[in-house]
């Protein structure tokens, strides 16, 4: 489905590069949720702009079906972090989630359907005709993942998407996306910097080292598939599979192994 | 109810404590050049309702107005527009832009009256050529300042060309567009005026100089009251048209200061 092929992404500035990106090759298989985590500044954001065709690596290719990406490819849906600015804030919910359909020059019936289809998936419903700036901040995300998925596209790629909300509904974002993900059958990359979120969500969890970045380790996160945020958080596989990625990210950002202040506390589960 | 009235109040109180002043203050004025209001407002009556300048020198005017302010708004969104999207159009244009911008527009008068005439023509371009300044820098600064995440948001949804311009740069760009409208509107009404001083024969500016000339000085006092209250009439009718199309944007920020 989407194959990253020695990916390098070398900025270069005025008598100054950085390398951000330096050899990432990775597959994702059809209909998968695999969560990209790394520690903060590993150049996430980077390599999804490079997934997204929004930017052109310096080597190596991405290809989305066997077709290489040199633009936004169709079939593909991005989310932001920033709903905030994601969703355009002169445009009611229905419009903003119906406006890369329009773009698609379906039939009026047809986006209408699919329009509420995708609100209804993402339990909004009643706020047709609010401003996205009415809403909640979970709201707006779920605005965002509904304009997403309303196109039926082939892989969702998402940036970081519930950074900016609070733990409550970033749990519940969560269960959203496991569930569409059952419902709808769409491939996922889920980028994030939180371990926890990554083990939850991700049938595979790949670990990204520090700038520049290399795939640490590709790890298959054996929890069963009906998952709860009680349940499976609270189970013995859930700890070790955390504790794996929780090193992993540790080595990453610190590989001499001397403590450092900057490093984050991880998340109470 | 109540706060109805008290904003009412508000807004219509020092004028109309002013005007009562000015009525009584005067009254007993003898002087030539400072005559009572009372015969400002009988003469008001006399030259633009019952003489009819109304429609010989108050409808010119507006509709040069209407055309000058129409051309600039066109004009300076579009050409505002293409400058905001290109970082070369701008290198290169911005000279040009400054030399143009810092020339008061009443010295094209002259040259204008040699190129154009003293027509309608002439007036519409001195009042365009001077109010076009406010809303094509206010569009430039508007779309170079269109948010990268929504530019993102468009180009991963394939959105470009005409769309992108209509769902995106000019939404984007219109709480900047109408500021520099807003400014251009009041440079507009002074430029219409100061056009109509030269090489005339109608309009609310010529009729003030005319009145002023044959010494009909109530009758002048009443052409500058009149312009007034076209100010006024003429941002109430903006502040309609700006509550319309930027109801999202007030919503907007309302809701960024009460998060």
């Amino acid at each position: 489905m989407l194959d990253v092929t020695a990916l390098n992404k070398t900025y270069e500035g005025s008598g100054r590069t950085v390398e951000a990106l330096r050899d990432l090759t990775f597959t994702i298989g059809d209909g998968e949720l695999v969560c990209v985590v790394g520690p903060s500044g590993c150049g996430k954001t980077t390599l999804l702009k490079c997934i997204a065709g929004l930017m052109s690596p310096t080597r190596g290719t991405v290809q989305l079906a066997g077709e290489a990406v040199d633009g936004p490819p169709d079939g593909m849906a991005v989310v932001f972090q920033e709903y905030g600015r994601s969703l355009f804030p002169w445009m009611r919910v229905r419009d903003n989630v119906d406006l890369p359909l329009r773009h698609r020059k379906l039939a009026k019936a047809e986006r209408s359907r699919l329009v509420d289809e995708a609100l209804d998936a993402v339990g909004l419903s009643d706020s047709h005709d609010a401003y996205p700036w009415q809403l909640s901040g979970g709201m707006q995300q779920r605005v965002a993942i509904a304009r997403a998925i309303a196109s039926k596209p082939q892989i969702l790629l998402m940036d970081e998407p519930f950074a900016a909300v609070d733990a409550q509904t970033r749990a519940e974002l969560e269960d959203l996306i496991r569930d569409l993900w059952h419902r709808f059958g769409v491939t996922i990359l889920f980028v994030t910097h939180d371990i926890d979120e990554a083990v939850y969500l991700g049938q595979r969890v790949l670990m990204l080292s520090a700038s520049p970045t290399v795939v640490r380790e590709d790890l298959a996160v054996d929890l069963p598939d009906e998952r709860d945020q009680l349940t499976t958080r609270s189970s013995p596989r859930f700890a070790e599979l955390r504790a794996r990625v929780y090193a992993q990210i540790q080595h990453a950002k610190n590989p001499t192994g001397i403590p450092r202040e900057t490093d984050e506390p991880v998340r109470a589960g | 109810m109540s706060s109805a009235l008290r904003r009412t109040a508000l807004v219509v109180g020092l004028p109309a404590l002013l005007l009562t002043a000015w009525w009584f203050l005067s009254a007993a004025s003898t002087n030539l050049y400072a005559p009572p209001l009372s015969e400002i407002l009988s003469e008001f009556g006399e030259v633009w309702i019952v003489n009819d300048r109304f429609s010989s020198d108050v409808v010119p005017s507006l509709v040069r107005l209407a055309l000058g302010y129409g051309l600039a708004v066109l004009l300076g969104i579009s050409i505002g527009v293409a400058l905001g999207s290109s970082r070369v159009a701008r290198q290169v244009f911005e000279p040009l832009l400054e030399f143009f911008r810092a020339v008061p527009a009443p010295v094209f008068i002259p040259v204008l009256i040699l190129l154009a005439g003293v027509g309608t023509t002439q007036k519409v371009l001195v009042i365009a050529s001077g109010c076009i300044w406010p809303v094509l820098l206010n569009a430039v600064e508007g779309v170079r300042a269109t948010d990268e995440t929504l530019s993102d948001t468009c180009r991963s949804y394939g959105i470009s060309g005409v769309a992108r311009l209509r769902h995106l740069v000019l939404p984007a760009a219109s709480p900047q567009i109408v500021t520099g409208m807003r400014q251009s509107l009041s440079i507009a009404v002074i430029l219409m005026v100061i056009s109509e001083m030269f090489a005339s024969d109608n309009g609310i500016g010529y009729a003030v100089l005319d009145f002023q000339r044959s010494f009909a000085i109530p009758e002048m006092w009443s052409g500058i009251l009149l312009l007034g209250l076209l100010g006024v009439a003429l941002s109430l009718l903006f502040r309609v048209f700006e509550n319309r199309t930027l109801a999202w944007y007030h919503g907007l920020r309302r809701a960024q200061r009460d998060g």
